[in-house]
């Protein structure tokens, strides 16, 4: 018994680790913001951190605040959260192995419809001298 | 009784369907002057029996006949009636009948208007009543609306309460005014194929058009309905049920535009027929992604995975039906037409790379996931970050173009005339970056770039009307419809860079900021609606010590469907938007406040309706002057010749 009051009493300090609602420096509350923005609330639906209202959310945002106080690098934390719950939480997806084709992909249909643009048009002004 | 009318009448569609998809068919050959008569008068029944099946729906939820088990699911007694009405299509199987509904509509139109030959008409509602059918079998096996429930329950379950909302009420049918439109151009373009006929752009048109002007004010309407209902003041989610009704819309603008320089210069005829059959497979496309319960999100309300295969099987056979008639039709058709690299064709051509590779970026980034997911059980989410780093470089890319192309000529341009004539546009994009990067700080290079493109857009669009000053209405449509994009830039702008923001719980009397506001919060009140509970909270919009006006956003609690939401206040000057939302109660009559200055924010769905007001002066100039004289000699022919 006394040592689960003991741990209850150690993990206090953690819980109420010091984390405001927001950073008094305008450009730590910026950062804080910006990679809210950048992370997917798991429970809702299309939301990111930075909107939802939800519990998860609470939770995240004060992780990442913790963290950002806690010193680490946006990366950092990034890696941490994506370690934590995997890519999904990214809203943008990391560019590797399973995700090349989803950013290269536009650009190779507007690389290819721009080639066969230019054989049509090629084509076309020859047939009109 | 209703609802065994409304199933009766649904067969006899299925019938009708089926003798206008055969007789249609059959009408393409040339002497069958019989079969085409039949064909026309089957798309006119068709219309007529799924108008009676709607009818009878609505008429079961209007008068909540709980014995249906689509009512009960998706009613209740204390709805308001224009609720009740629009239930009938915010659920799946009434959805679904919308869809057939609209269809029927096209096919009457089709056969009402008699646009293009005879044989063309005909193959055209062939192909209309094989879609018809296939829905309608699609409806009566997978999501029959009438099917009974005994016994009947007193009271029905009601209706989200996000679309509860007259946005959202009207947002469904114009939608699909545009995705099942696109149906009219597949089928003209199917039965061209057939048929091989190269009038068929001109036949088309009109239904391009409409098409096209539906899903623009639908996509408007249901960003608008985001931006008012869902309470974080935002207009675009690039959410997939968003991104299925923008890349139809994407390939339509597309779409149009080629089927001009076929119709104008008999250029990219097979591109166009290629285009037209792609059009729909999106609309094909977003009715799947919407309609089998792949996504889980506000729409999609199906959830049955035997609907979703047979919608794939559906588009699989549509898709592939059309191509392989392209395959083998195609070749045949003659192609080649001559023009300048400085020329209008050029420019569409490039209109439609820069569309395409758009709607490449909204295809991979709302498929992909789902893709990568079923294949290994990978999730990863493709949010906004990706599409401002695709879709977004691209359309500007476009925009930047657009200028050019109304002020090159068919076959012969002049790129250097052109610039010279769009001068002052340039100037006028000038000024609008110079003011942007004075007025405004911190500055920006995107607010900066996205200011000079819609000067550049505007001043180009004012230059053309000039130039076509007194000339009829029609004439205007593409300078309207381009000034339309420059007015929603200026928005999404304003809005995605400028935004303020401010979240603060608040006890009655005390005031916070946002932007230039100062705002008091008088307390909240307990408020009864039709079938809501409702805090309102009391917003004074001070304007020094005096009250310059007040504000009621509502947080509503609907007892029948045992969900909350809010009820935004948003007050505009036309060019801000002041956006509150009522929050959480914290207690001691202290609630949270979420309040947004959005400036510019009207611009993106004013922008919307100029677009759709272009649209709309060319289809007038379509329908007013008659062209429906029989196929014209194929233009690319007669260029050929040359």
């Amino acid at each position: 018994m006394k040592t689960v009051i003991a741990l209850l009493l150690m993990m206090v300090p953690a819980l109420a680790a010091p984390v405001a609602d927001t950073f008094s420096d305008p450009a730590t509350e910026a950062r804080a913001r910006n990679l809210q923005r950048q992370l997917r609330c798991l429970v809702c639906q299309g939301e990111s951190i930075d909107e939802s209202g939800s519990p998860f959310a609470d939770d995240v945002r004060h992780l990442v605040r913790q963290q950002i106080a806690a010193g680490q690098s946006d990366r950092q934390i990034e890696d941490f959260l994506v370690a934590r719950y995997g890519d999904f939480i990214l809203m943008k997806p990391p560019l590797q192995a399973n995700t090349w084709l989803l950013w290269l992909a536009p650009f190779v249909v507007l690389a290819a419809g721009g080639t066969v643009a230019w054989v049509t048009v090629k084509k076309a002004s020859r047939r009109s001298d | 009784m209703t609802g065994e009318l409304g199933q009766l009448a649904l067969c006899f569609a299925l019938a009708l369907s089926l003798v206008m998809a055969v007789s249609g068919l059959m009408g393409t050959r040339p002497q069958d002057t019989t079969a085409r008569k039949i064909a026309s008068g089957a798309a006119m029944g068709l219309f007529v029996f799924v108008a009676l099946a709607f009818g009878t729906l609505t008429y079961a939820f209007v008068t909540s006949d709980f014995s249906i088990i689509d009512v009960a699911n998706n009613s209740h007694t204390l709805k308001p009636l224009i609720y009740k009405i629009s239930g009938v299509w915010a659920n799946h199987e009434g959805s679904m009948l919308l869809w057939v509904l609209v269809l029927s509509i096209y096919a009457a139109l089709v056969a009402g208007l008699q646009r293009g030959g005879e044989r063309l008409t005909s193959g055209a509602l062939g192909v209309q009543g094989l879609l018809a059918a296939a829905f309608i079998l699609f409806i009566i096996f997978t999501s029959n609306p009438f099917l009974r429930l005994d016994p009947a329950p007193f009271e029905g379950a009601g209706l989200n309460p996000l679309l509860q909302d007259p946005g959202l009420a009207m947002h469904p049918p114009m939608l699909y005014a545009g995705y099942v439109g696109l149906s009219a151009s597949f089928s003209y373009a199917a039965a061209a194929l057939l048929v091989g006929e190269a009038g068929w752009t001109r036949a088309a048109r009109p239904f391009m058009l409409i098409a096209w002007i539906a899903l623009t004010c639908g996509i408007a309407l249901g960003s608008w309905w985001a931006y008012y209902e869902l309470g974080w003041g935002g207009f675009w989610f690039w959410d997939p049920v968003e991104n299925a009704s923008l890349m139809p819309w994407l390939i339509a603008t597309a779409l149009l535009h080629s089927a001009l320089a076929t119709e104008k210069s008999g250029a990219f005829r097979t591109w166009t027929l290629l285009l037209a059959i792609a059009g729909f497979s999106m609309s094909l496309i977003g009715t799947f992604l919407v309609r089998s319960g792949v996504l889980s999100s506000v729409h999609a309300f199906a959830s049955d995975p035997t609907r979703g295969f047979f919608i794939m099987v559906l588009i699989a056979l549509a898709i592939g039906g059309a191509l392989a008639l392209f395959a083998w039709r195609a070749p045949t058709l003659q192609g080649g037409a001559a023009f300048d690299v400085q020329s209008r064709e050029t420019m569409l051509l490039l209109n439609n790379v820069f569309l395409l590779a758009a709607c490449a970026c909204v295809f991979v980034g709302t498929l992909y996931p789902l893709v990568l997911d079923a294949i290994n059980g990978t999730k990863i989410s493709v949010g906004p970050p990706y599409f401002a780093l695709t879709f977004a470089p691209i359309f500007f890319a476009l925009l930047l173009l657009v200028p050019l192309g109304p002020q090159l000529n068919w076959k012969r341009g002049d790129l250097k005339a052109a610039w010279r004539t769009l001068y002052p546009a340039l100037g006028l994009a000038g000024i609008a970056a110079l003011t942007v990067l004075a007025l405004v700080s911190p500055r920006s290079v995107a607010a900066t770039g996205a200011f000079a493109v819609a000067g550049w857009l505007i001043g180009a669009s004012i230059l053309d009307i000039r130039k076509r000053k007194g000339a009829r209405a029609s004439a205007f449509a593409a300078a309207l419809a381009h000034a339309g994009l420059g007015v929603s830039l200026m928005g999404v702008a304003g809005t995605t860079l400028w935004r303020s923001e401010a979240l603060t719980v608040l006890a009655p009397g005390q005031t916070m900021t946002v932007g230039p506001y100062t705002l008091r919060f008088d307390g909240v009140t307990r408020e009864r609606g039709p079938n809501y509970i409702a805090d309102r909270g009391h917003i004074a919009v001070m304007n020094g010590d005096r009250v310059s006006t007040n504000m009621l956003p509502e947080h509503r609690f609907y007892p029948a469907e045992g969900a909350d939401m809010n009820d935004t206040a948003i007050h505009t000057t036309g060019l801000r938007d002041l956006y509150l939302a009522l929050g959480d109660n914290r207690g001691g009559g202290r609630f949270a406040l979420r309040a947004y200055v959005s400036p510019l924010a009207p611009l993106i769905w004013l922008g919307g309706l100029v677009m759709a007001l272009g649209g709309f002066l060319s289809l007038w100039g379509r329908l007013r002057v008659k062209d429906t004289e029989p196929a014209t000699p194929a233009p690319a022919a007669a260029l050929a010749a040359e």
